[in-house]
């Protein structure tokens, strides 16, 4: 788990912990770029996150990591500063870029969004494999990717894109080869959360 | 289908303990908040909330304890309240593990305290917790507000002059991620939410609203929702097992209200 300064790692630690994972929260780049896999958490403001992330290298981490196929989840703000941008009050701040588009404050009668909702899961996923349609997740954000503008190509398989609604449509999760993100907090989901989290790992383990 | 709303049981803990622990047939040690906030948890809890009540603040650390406790077993938000006076503060309980910290007394002392924390830590993790209670317009009762609910101070004993509903807006100006309305008139009677204090606060923020205060029955809560809570708190009635939250939940779906 890459720890760059932004807020409580300790929840994720514990929940990868309760399904089995053997944790070590680390800044160091080799270490990081060694593991299994690697958790990027984020909380707080997109700009913020990438000045912590930055600091420690983490865009060329994930870079070099997904170049050689080692899996990376993001979570939260880890997912979002996968994008190219973020735009949070009128501050632009460049994302690393792994995707297309920019995540922007959500069009909604109350934000956050805070609270447990559903997400709509593409057929194939293995992220959500086991869990119900009605299956509900801790949401906590008010910005969020609105749209999904990676091309099709037939070079690469397509992503599988899983989407929640809060006022609009969002992005709630991404599976794209090794890189794999969550919109919501799989560590703060519960028993869900935990499946969520067991899914990624088999995964990772393959 | 869209957010659910939130049922959030709280949970009153004095130096470690919790207050007038009931032992539940499911408990071993009901005066334990760590094993109380794991029964919360399976019985389907939205969330939960530790009101810290230690009058001594030497005992502080007590506190960091139970929440560090708590998050190793409980994977669903928690929030923590009671005592948070400095950004230090703040950062202690989220390090300890604590999702939310919801700050009260310190920031009608100074407001501007609650800009510093959402800009440190985010405003997702900040709530105001606002303990409102009705004024009388013929100033009987201290002078009159605008929206004839006033902010008080220690557990509603003391008003403060200022109206609660534009402190709530305020507060989202200033930065936080959640209001946590305390009626304090209701709180206590069991006699319902006040739903005229829920009304005026959700038609000023669009931040999430959680209602507490008077829940006394199963269907005081279905009205506390439609007043524009989005989520309901209560202590009393889940802790002396008098409602339970699976019942809550019932009542709320056969209302048509979005449920986990």
């Amino acid at each position: 788990m890459l720890d760059y300064g932004s807020g409580n790692l300790r929840s994720a630690e514990r929940a990868l912990r309760r399904v089995g994972a053997d944790v070590t929260v680390t800044s160091d780049f080799d270490a990081a770029c060694e593991a299994d896999g690697l958790v990027v958490p984020g909380v707080g403001a997109f700009a913020h996150c990438m000045e912590g992330l930055t600091a420690v290298r983490g865009p060329q981490l994930i870079g070099r990591r997904l170049a050689g196929g080692r899996p990376v989840l993001g979570i939260c703000v880890g997912m979002q500063v996968m994008f190219d941008r973020g735009v949070e009050f009128g501050v632009e701040a460049d994302g690393c870029g792994q995707w297309p588009g920019t995540v922007e404050r959500l069009k909604a009668d109350v934000l956050p969004h805070m609270g447990w909702n559903t997400v709509t899961a593409p057929a194939g996923s293995t992220l959500f494999n086991g869990l119900d349609a009605d299956t509900r997740f801790y949401f906590v954000h008010s910005f969020a990717a609105r749209r999904w503008e990676l091309e099709e190509s037939h070079a690469i398989r397509p992503p599988l894109v899983t989407w929640a609604h809060h006022g609009e449509d969002f992005v709630a999760a991404v599976e794209n080869g090794p890189l794999a993100a969550t919109q919501f907090h799989p560590e703060k989901s519960g028993d869900a959360g935990a499946q969520v989290l067991q899914n990624w790992l088999r995964d990772v383990v393959g | 289908m869209g957010v659910a709303v939130r049922v959030i049981p709280c949970l009153d803990v004095d130096a470690g303990r919790v207050v007038k622990g009931v032992n539940f047939k499911e408990l071993r040690d009901a005066g334990d908040p760590v094993e109380m906030a794991a029964v919360y948890d399976a019985e389907g809890a939205d969330e939960l909330t530790f009101l810290d009540v230690t009058a001594s603040s030497g005992e502080r650390e007590t506190m960091v304890d139970v929440v560090r406790r708590t998050a190793e077993q409980v994977f669903i938000p928690l929030t923590v309240g009671g005592g948070i006076r400095t950004p230090d503060d703040v950062d202690r309980m989220l390090r300890a593990g604590a999702d939310k910290v919801s700050v009260n007394t310190a920031a009608i002392a100074r407001p501007e305290l609650l800009g510093e924390m959402a800009r440190r830590f985010g405003s997702q993790c900040i709530v105001l917790s606002v303990d409102a209670r009705r004024v009388p317009r013929d100033g009987t009762d201290g002078p009159p507000t605008p929206s004839t609910f006033e902010v008080t101070t220690h557990g509603g004993r003391t008003g403060t002059g200022i109206d609660a509903v534009e402190w709530a807006a305020r507060g989202q100006e200033l930065g936080v991620g959640e209001i946590l309305l305390n009626s304090m008139d209701a709180d206590g009677t069991r006699a319902g939410f006040d739903l005229e204090l829920i009304e005026k606060v959700r038609r000023v923020v669009d931040v999430p609203v959680i209602a507490s205060g008077g829940a006394g029955a199963l269907e005081h809560f279905p009205p506390a929702i439609h007043a524009g809570a989005d989520a309901v708190l209560a202590a009393s009635v889940f802790h002396f097992g008098q409602l339970r939250i699976g019942e809550v939940k019932d009542v709320l779906r056969a209302d048509h209200v979005e449920i986990r």
